[in-house]
C-alpha cells in the first residue's frame, strides 16, 4: 500500500469516528481564499495549521485534561468537510437578539462591533476615539487595513504551539476583534464587542491593545444560540497592557449549552499597568479554558474575577495562572461557581513566582457550591514560588447551603426557593461587589434566577 | 378576636431521644409569658418545635394557631401566619445584607399573599427600615451590612429584635434573647421588646435568668423541668426562682431520670 493510500484510509477511519477534526492543507488554501486573507494572514494561517498537524488531540492523559473529557465530541458534525471555510456562514442569517446590543457598562458607549454567523452586522466608533487613533475592528479586515499592528501582537502571547485548540482557532480563524489604544489616550467610553452565531462553528481571535499610559473598558461576549445540534467554539484571546496602562476587560460567555468552548488566553502587564479582568462563564456544554496573567513589569497588578453557574450536564473547566516576572507586583484571584443537576466544575490554578520576583503578592481564591447531591466540583490551587521575599496564599473551597441557614430564613416566612435563592446571591455577592458595572451585575443575577428556576 | 397559640401535650424527640414528654401552653395575643428553667430542660426545644425546625420531631400533641394545626405546615407558612422566633444564636448568612434580608422576607411574605404582587417599592422600605433601626438605636451602616456576620453578641440580639419590629408577628417567642448581653445592651434589647408589646403582640420570653424579667414584665411565668412545665404562676413565681434557685424545682418536681 503507498504512503498516500494509507494515510487516506486513516483519514477516513478518523472522520467515520468523528474523534479528530483532520484538516489538510487544501482545505486551510480554500478558507484563505473564501475570506479573502491578505498574503500575511493567509501564511500565519499556514503556519498554525503546520502546529496544528504535529500536535495530537490532547486525551485524558494529558495533565491539563485530565478531568475534561472530550471524547464525545464528533469533530465531523460541528466541522462537516463541505462546510469547512463556510462554517460561521452555516447559521441562517439569524438576528442578533436585542438583549445582546445593550450597552452593559455605560449608555453611552465608544463603539460597538457585532458579528453575527461570522458577518459583520454592526460597527461603530466614535468619532473622538477615532480621531486619537483608536482602531476598533473585526479582525479578519484589521489584518488587510493594518496587518503591521496586527503581525506584531497576534499570536505572540497566545503561539499555536500553546495548544492543540489554540492552532486551530488560529487555523480557522474566520472572526474576531483587534482592539488598539494608542499610547496616552484614555478611553473614557467602553467599547463593547459581540461575537454570536446560530451555526455549528465559530473560530475567533480577540487581540486587545493598550499602549503605554493608556485606558480603556473592554466589554467582549461570546454568544450562540441554544441548538439541537452540537456546536463548536474555539478562540484565543491575547491582551496587551502596556507599561502604566489601565484595562477593565470583561467577558461575557454566554453560549448555547450544546456547545463546544475551547479558549486560550493570556493577557501580559507592563511595568505599572493594571489589567481589571473579569470573566462570565454562562453558557456552553463544555468549556476548557486557559485563562492566564502575565505579570511582565515590575509593580504590575492584576485581578482575576470569575463567576460560573453550571446546570444540567455542563461541564466548565478554568485553568489560570498569575504569573510574577518581576519585582513588586500584585495578583489577586477569585473565581467563584455555584453547580447544579449533574453538572461539574473544574478550576486549577497556579501562582508562579520567578527568581528575582520579589515583593510579590498573589493571592487566589475558588468557591464553589453544590446544589445537588450529583455536582462535582474539582479545584486545585498551586503555587511555583522561586523567589524569598512573597507573600502568596491561596483558599479553596467546596460547600453546600446549609439547613441552619435555610431554616433561619424561612423563620422569617420566605418561601424555601426565595431562601436559597438569597443564600446563592450571597454567596455570589463578593463577585459581583468586583464588577464595578451594573448593567452586567445584571446579566449574572439575571443567569441566577433563570439557574435557580425550579 | 386575639390570636392564640396554643400547646397541647406535646412531646418531640430529637434524634430519637425525647426532650419534652408533654407539655402545655397558651399564648394570646396581647400577653406576655416567661418560661423558665434550667439549662438542658427543653425550652429551647419548645421553641425550635413551634418554629417547625426539620430537626425537632413532634411524637405526640397538638399545636394550633388561630384554630389551625400549625405542625403539617413549613416554617416560612407558620411564620407567615404570624409566629416569630427570635434565636438565642442567629447565624451569619455572608452576602446577605441587613437590607436585602428584610425586603426578601418582606416580598416573600407578599407573593405567598398574592401571587401578582410586586413587592414593596424600595423607598417605601428605606423609609420603613429607617424608622425601625431609629427605634432600636442601630446606626444605618447596619442595614448594609452582612446579616449577623461579624456582629456582636449585642448587635445580633439586636438584629433579631429588628427583625421582630419589622415583620410585625402576632406570637413571638424570644429564645434567651438576653443571654450573653450585658446589662446595656440587655436594657435597649428589652426597651425595644417592650416598644412593641400590646395588644396586637403576645410574647413567650425564654429565659434562663429572671434577670431580664425587671425589663419585660410578663403576666404569666412557667417553670420547666426535664422536658415539662411543672409550675405555673404569676409574675411572683419569678422571683421566687431568683431567690430559691432551680434547687427546689429539681427537688420537687425530679425524678432522678432526666437533667
Amino acid at each position: 500500500m503507498t504512503k498516500a493510500k494509507s494515510a487516506a484510509i486513516g483519514k477516513q477511519e478518523a472522520r467515520d469516528a468523528g474523534a479528530d477534526l483532520l484538516l489538510e492543507k487544501a482545505d486551510i488554501q480554500r478558507l484563505s481564499q473564501v475570506l479573502h486573507d491578505g498574503e500575511w494572514y493567509a501564511d500565519e494561517r499556514m503556519r498554525a495549521w503546520r502546529a496544528y498537524r504535529a500536535m495530537p488531540m490532547p486525551t485524558l492523559e494529558d495533565e491539563a485534561w485530565r478531568r475534561t473529557d472530550i471524547r464525545a465530541l464528533r469533530w465531523n458534525e460541528v466541522v462537516p468537510d463541505t462546510l469547512l471555510g463556510n462554517v460561521s456562514r452555516s447559521g441562517s442569517n439569524g438576528r442578533v437578539p436585542a438583549r445582546f446590543k445593550k450597552p452593559l457598562v455605560s449608555r453611552k458607549q465608544g463603539g460597538q462591533i457585532i458579528v453575527a454567523n461570522g458577518q459583520i452586522v454592526e460597527r461603530t466608533l466614535d468619532d473622538e476615539a477615532a480621531e486619537q487613533g483608536v482602531l476598533f475592528t473585526d479582525l479578519l479586515a484589521a489584518t488587510r487595513t493594518h496587518p503591521g499592528q496586527v503581525a506584531r501582537h497576534i499570536g505572540k502571547l497566545v503561539p499555536s504551539r500553546e495548544g492543540k485548540h489554540a492552532a486551530m482557532a488560529a487555523a480557522l480563524a474566520d472572526q474576531g476583534v483587534f482592539v488598539l489604544v494608542p499610547a496616552g489616550v484614555v478611553l473614557k467610553r467602553p467599547l463593547h464587542s459581540v461575537l454570536w452565531s446560530n451555526g455549528l462553528a465559530q473560530f475567533s481571535r480577540v487581540v486587545v491593545i493598550v499602549e503605554q499610559g493608556a485606558s480603556l473598558t473592554f466589554v467582549h461576549e461570546l454568544c450562540s444560540r441554544a441548538m439541537k445540534k452540537e456546536q463548536l467554539h474555539a478562540g484565543t484571546v491575547e491582551v496587551f497592557v502596556g507599561d502604566g496602562a489601565e484595562l477593565t476587560f470583561v467577558e461575557l460567555q454566554t453560549l448555547g449549552d450544546s456547545c463546544w468552548h475551547f479558549s486560550h488566553e493570556r493577557a501580559r502587564v507592563g511595568v505599572e499597568g493594571n489589567l481589571d479582568w473579569i470573566f462570565g462563564s454562562v453558557g456552553s456544554k463544555l468549556t476548557k479554558a486557559f485563562l492566564d496573567l502575565d505579570l511582565a513589569g515590575r509593580g504590575a497588578r492584576g485581578r482575576m474575577s470569575g463567576f460560573y453557574f453550571t446546570a444540567g450536564k455542563q461541564h466548565l473547566d478554568h485553568d489560570t495562572q498569575q504569573n510574577h516576572f518581576a519585582e513588586g507586583q500584585t495578583s489577586d484571584l477569585l473565581f467563584k461557581g455555584a453547580l447544579r443537576d449533574q453538572s461539574r466544575s473544574v478550576w486549577q490554578g497556579m501562582i508562579n513566582v520567578a527568581p528575582g520576583a520579589q515583593k510579590a503578592d498573589g493571592f487566589q481564591a475558588n468557591r464553589n457550591l453544590l446544589l445537588s447531591s450529583e455536582t462535582r466540583a474539582d479545584s486545585i490551587p498551586g503555587l511555583e514560588i522561586q523567589a524569598d521575599d512573597v507573600r502568596c496564599t491561596h483558599a479553596a473551597t467546596v460547600g453546600r447551603l446549609e439547613d441552619e441557614h435555610l431554616f433561619y430564613l424561612m423563620s422569617r416566612g420566605m418561601a424555601y426557593d426565595d431562601a436559597r435563592k438569597l443564600m446563592v446571591d450571597g454567596f455570589f455577592d463578593p463577585i459581583m461587589q468586583r464588577i464595578p458595572f451594573e448593567g452586567v451585575r445584571n446579566r449574572l443575577k439575571d443567569t441566577v434566577i433563570e439557574k435557580m428556576a425550579p | 378576636m386575639a390570636s392564640m397559640l396554643e400547646i397541647q401535650n406535646v412531646q418531640v424527640s430529637i434524634a430519637d431521644k425525647d426532650i419534652l414528654r408533654g407539655v402545655d401552653l397558651k399564648i394570646k395575643q396581647g400577653e406576655i409569658h416567661a418560661l423558665m428553667g434550667p439549662n438542658g430542660s427543653g425550652k429551647s426545644t419548645l421553641a425550635y418545635a413551634l418554629m417547625g425546625h426539620p430537626g425537632y420531631k413532634v411524637t405526640a400533641g397538638q399545636v394550633t394557631f388561630k384554630g389551625i394545626d400549625v405542625l403539617e405546615l413549613s416554617p416560612d407558612e407558620r411564620a407567615r401566619m404570624g409566629l416569630f422566633l427570635a434565636f438565642q444564636y442567629p447565624v451569619a448568612i455572608p452576602g446577605v445584607t441587613v437590607a436585602n434580608f428584610l425586603r426578601t422576607a418582606i416580598n416573600s411574605r407578599r407573593k405567598a399573599e398574592d401571587p401578582k404582587d410586586r413587592g414593596i417599592s424600595i423607598r417605601k422600605f428605606r423609609s420603613l427600615l429607617r424608622e425601625k433601626m431609629a427605634s432600636l438605636d442601630m446606626p444605618e451602616d447596619v442595614a448594609g451590612r452582612y446579616l449577623n456576620d461579624g456582629f456582636s453578641g449585642g448587635e445580633k440580639k439586636r438584629a433579631e429584635i429588628l427583625q421582630l419590629a419589622t415583620l410585625e408577628p402576632d406570637i413571638a417567642i424570644l429564645d434567651e434573647t438576653d443571654s450573653g448581653l450585658d446589662i446595656d445592651a440587655l436594657k435597649i434589647v428589652a426597651g425595644g421588646v417592650n416598644q412593641l408589646v400590646g395588644p396586637d403582640l403576645g410574647v413567650l420570653v425564654i429565659t434562663h435568668y429572671q434577670r431580664v424579667l425587671r425589663y419585660i414584665q410578663p403576666d404569666r411565668v412557667h417553670v420547666m423541668f426535664e422536658g415539662r412545665i411543672v409550675e405555673s404562676g404569676g409574675a411572683d413565681l419569678a422571683h421566687q426562682l431568683e431567690e430559691r434557685g432551680y434547687e427546689w424545682v429539681r427537688a420537687a418536681h425530679g425524678n432522678g431520670v432526666g437533667a
